[in-house]
């Protein structure tokens, strides 16, 4: 589905991203883990199209299309979703209205033709469950003044209404105490099929033991240094980054 | 040149949608303006004798005055003799149905998308469309007239309901009482009259569309509303302009007059031509808007959806001389490219416990600039009274420009009065968190604007807000930065 080659970027002058390579196939989870400052965040940016990076060198494949020459609302139409770390605020737009509006661009863009009233509200209704998100969050300003908790799981109802090919969540576990993470892994977990993927970028371990990931990437310094199944999350989680930083030392 | 700029001027090259003349005959006043052309106008329409003293008075107050040198705009002197002051389409008898209206004037209306019959049929408005400053097409008369309702052109009425006009004009705005209303006082041309008796509700939204039409065509309406004691009215104005390379003065005065327990509700887009992108053209919009609460408990609110213009100077306002009566100002008022616009409100309480609400939210784009200018004085006998009042500015790219300036003048010490005032910008965060849900960026910029907007176009009638929302969104599309 989704073929990293050689991947570098920058931002200003700083090089962030040194050559990432990663292969994501239909139906696996991915978590990419590393200390702060390893550039996980600056990967899904970059996967995503955000325009402040600039991409210096290597190629990246989404469904047989050169990803880097899409413009970032038409990968999102191709079914690229990033759950944001930071979920932005529109005031005066609710979710209701701003995913009526998404939902019907991407429809647009795939030649289908847009839902009407209804049919969305039952859509919604559906997907509002699967997450446990009630209905007066979405009929509030996006975002505005909503807990931290509530923002991650607007986003994973955003994520569930918009049905992506591959989602990339961005430390969506940060700030959540121990009941929204479950909320949201649950939401994260009914959506997984064989036809999709996720990238899930983190900073703990905490969040794997609910969504169990197939493949466990450790980004260091712009590249991923290690990669293995379930138990690497584990052994981090044990070792500490040092593990890793030592290891390279010594390499 | 960053991309965020280069988007900015891909939308300062939007042309306007509007911008096309219709070929109709004209019956024209010379150029210029003198004690001739105000006989000139006042013969043309028959008036009767006091109204052309009327005119004359005024126009004598005009000589002796200077053109308002205060407002936060800048533009050539404008060459009161070489204006048309009065132009009114060839046909002589008014028609009786839609079938004996011009064609061109119907094609006129499509071109707009109002269509009178649909109009008509589906929405219930009643259109008494202004096209060239003679009323050409009233509809929906009869049923309103069961109610006692009197909605005509200002000309009809001053044949058919002189005691009244002579009664209310000018009792809210005086003839002299600024340069622009002393001019409109002296060579207004037409407009609207509405009368809602006392008791009656008014069962549909009034409308008056307006147009620009003739080149050098001065456009001066007068629009006078007389709501007795507990009647209610909602009134809509909506302007589109053709384009035009020379600018284009509007000097229009509107007046509502309340009574007790009555409530007028008066709602405008507007979006007369605002110059093409380089600032060339444009209308110059020059209007006195004055709502008079005159009984204890009445209501006057005032919203506003601005896009258009080369030049607005406009602040519709409310004087609250009854007890307990409120006034309220919604605005949302755009600029771009190389458009300016001084406007805002004055709220004048004279009444005790009157209440007044101003929210304005002003959006620039371009290299326009963008002045909210607001007023609210609390006279001695105005005791509790209240304000609030919002100012909010959305700045879109770097090179246009937000101003306030509130005055507050309160000489009654048990009066609150409240403040509040924003600037912000569309930032890249939010262009791109859309961008990310598939949503491309100028429906984002839609998005966002309409949001930021949404308490003013909540104050607008329903099928009025979607027209508004469209507006918006056209005269801003891409203008991100």
């Amino acid at each position: 589905m989704l073929t990293v080659k050689n991947l570098r970027a920058k931002i200003g002058e700083k090089q962030i991203l040194n050559g990432i390579d990663l292969q994501v196939n239909a139906g696996e989870v991915h978590a990419i883990m590393g200390p702060n400052g390893s550039g996980k965040s600056t990967l899904a940016s970059v996967l995503a199209g955000r325009e402040d990076y600039e991409v210096t060198e290597g190629n990246v494949q989404f469904l047989g299309k050169d990803l880097l020459e899409l413009e970032p609302d038409k990968r999102a139409c191709e079914g690229i979703f990033l759950a944001f770390q930071y979920p932005v605020e529109i005031p005066g737009v609710s979710t209701v209205n701003f995913m009526k509006t998404a939902l019907n661009k991407i429809r647009e863009y795939r030649g289908m033709s847009p839902l009407d009233a209804v049919a969305f509200l039952q859509l919604m209704k559906e997907k509002m469950k699967l997450v446990e998100i009630d209905q007066s969050l979405l009929s509030r300003s996006l975002n505005e003044g909503f807990s931290g908790g509530e923002k991650k799981r607007n986003e994973i109802f955003q994520m569930a209404m918009l049905e992506p090919k591959l989602a990339i969540l961005d430390e969506t576990d940060s700030g959540l105490d121990i009941d929204a993470l479950r909320i949201v892994a649950n939401g994260v977990n009914k959506l997984r099929s064989k036809n999709n993927a996720t990238i899930l970028v983190t900073h703990y371990q905490r969040l794997l033991e609910y969504i169990v990931p197939d493949f466990v990437h450790v980004l260091y310094k712009g590249r991923i240094v290690k990669s293995g199944g379930k138990e690497l999350a584990l052994e981090l989680e044990a070792k500490g980054y040092d593990w890793i930083k030592n290891e390279l030392a010594i390499a | 040149m960053t991309k965020d700029n280069q988007v900015l001027e891909d939308i300062t090259s939007k042309e306007y949608e509007h911008g096309w003349a219709t070929d109709l005959e004209a019956d024209e006043s010379p150029k210029g303006l003198s004690e001739d052309t105000v006989r000139f106008i006042s013969s043309r329409k028959q008036e009767p004798e006091w109204l052309l003293e009327w005119r004359l008075k005024a126009y004598r107050n005009w000589l002796k005055m200077t053109e308002p040198k205060w407002p936060n705009v800048k533009y050539p002197k404008i060459n009161y003799q070489d204006i048309i002051y009065y132009s009114a389409p060839k046909k002589k008898t008014g028609p009786s149905s839609l079938d004996e209206v011009d064609p061109e004037l119907i094609k006129t209306f499509e071109k707009l998308g109002i269509s009178l019959t649909e109009q008509k049929r589906l929405s219930g408005i009643a259109v008494d469309a202004v096209i060239d400053s003679v009323s050409v097409a009233t509809t929906f008369k009869e049923k309103l007239g069961e109610l006692g309702i009197i909605f005509c052109s200002f000309s009809e009425a001053v044949r058919e309901h002189p005691e009244l006009i002579k009664k209310y004009l000018g009792s809210v705005v005086p003839m002299n009482d600024n340069y622009f209303a002393a001019l409109n006082s002296a060579v207004f041309s037409d407009g609207s009259f509405c009368y809602i008796p006392k008791g009656v509700r008014c069962p549909m939204e009034l409308s008056t569309y307006f147009r620009i039409n003739a080149a050098n065509t001065g456009q001066f309406e007068r629009t006078l509303i007389v709501a007795e004691e507990g009647s209610y009215v909602s009134y809509l104005e909506g302007c589109t302009a053709p384009m035009r390379d020379e600018n284009q003065l509007h000097a229009a005065v509107v007046e509502l007059y309340a009574m007790k327990d009555a409530e007028i509700k008066y709602s405008t887009v507007q979006n007369w031509y605002p110059g093409d992108k380089n600032g060339k053209g444009g209308i110059y919009n020059f209007v006195t808007k004055r709502g008079l609460c005159a009984g204890d408990h009445s209501k006057i609110s005032w919203t506003q959806v601005e896009t258009g213009s080369a030049i607005t100077w406009k602040y519709p306002s409310c004087v609250l001389k009854g007890d307990y009566s409120m006034g309220e100002f919604y605005s949302v008022a755009v600029t771009n490219n190389y458009q300016q616009a001084d406007t805002g409100t004055k709220m004048t309480h004279i009444g005790k416990n009157t209440r007044s609400r101003i929210v304005s939210k002003g959006i620039s784009a371009g290299k326009s600039q963008n002045s909210y200018r607001g007023q609210v004085h609390i006279m001695k006998r105005a005791t509790n009274s209240r304000n609030f009042s919002q100012c909010d500015s959305l700045l879109m790219g770097d090179q246009c420009g937000a101003h306030t300036f509130p005055y507050i003048d309160v000489e009654n010490n048990t009066a609150k009065v409240e403040h509040e005032a924003t600037t912000s910008k569309i930032g890249e965060d939010q262009i791109f968190y859309c961008l990310q849900r598939g949503i491309d960026e100028e429906a984002a910029v839609a998005l966002i604007v309409n949001g930021y907007a949404k308490e003013v176009l909540n104050q607008l009638p329903m099928e009025f807000a979607v027209e508004a929302q469209k507006l918006l969104a056209l005269t801003l599309e891409g203008s991100v930065g």
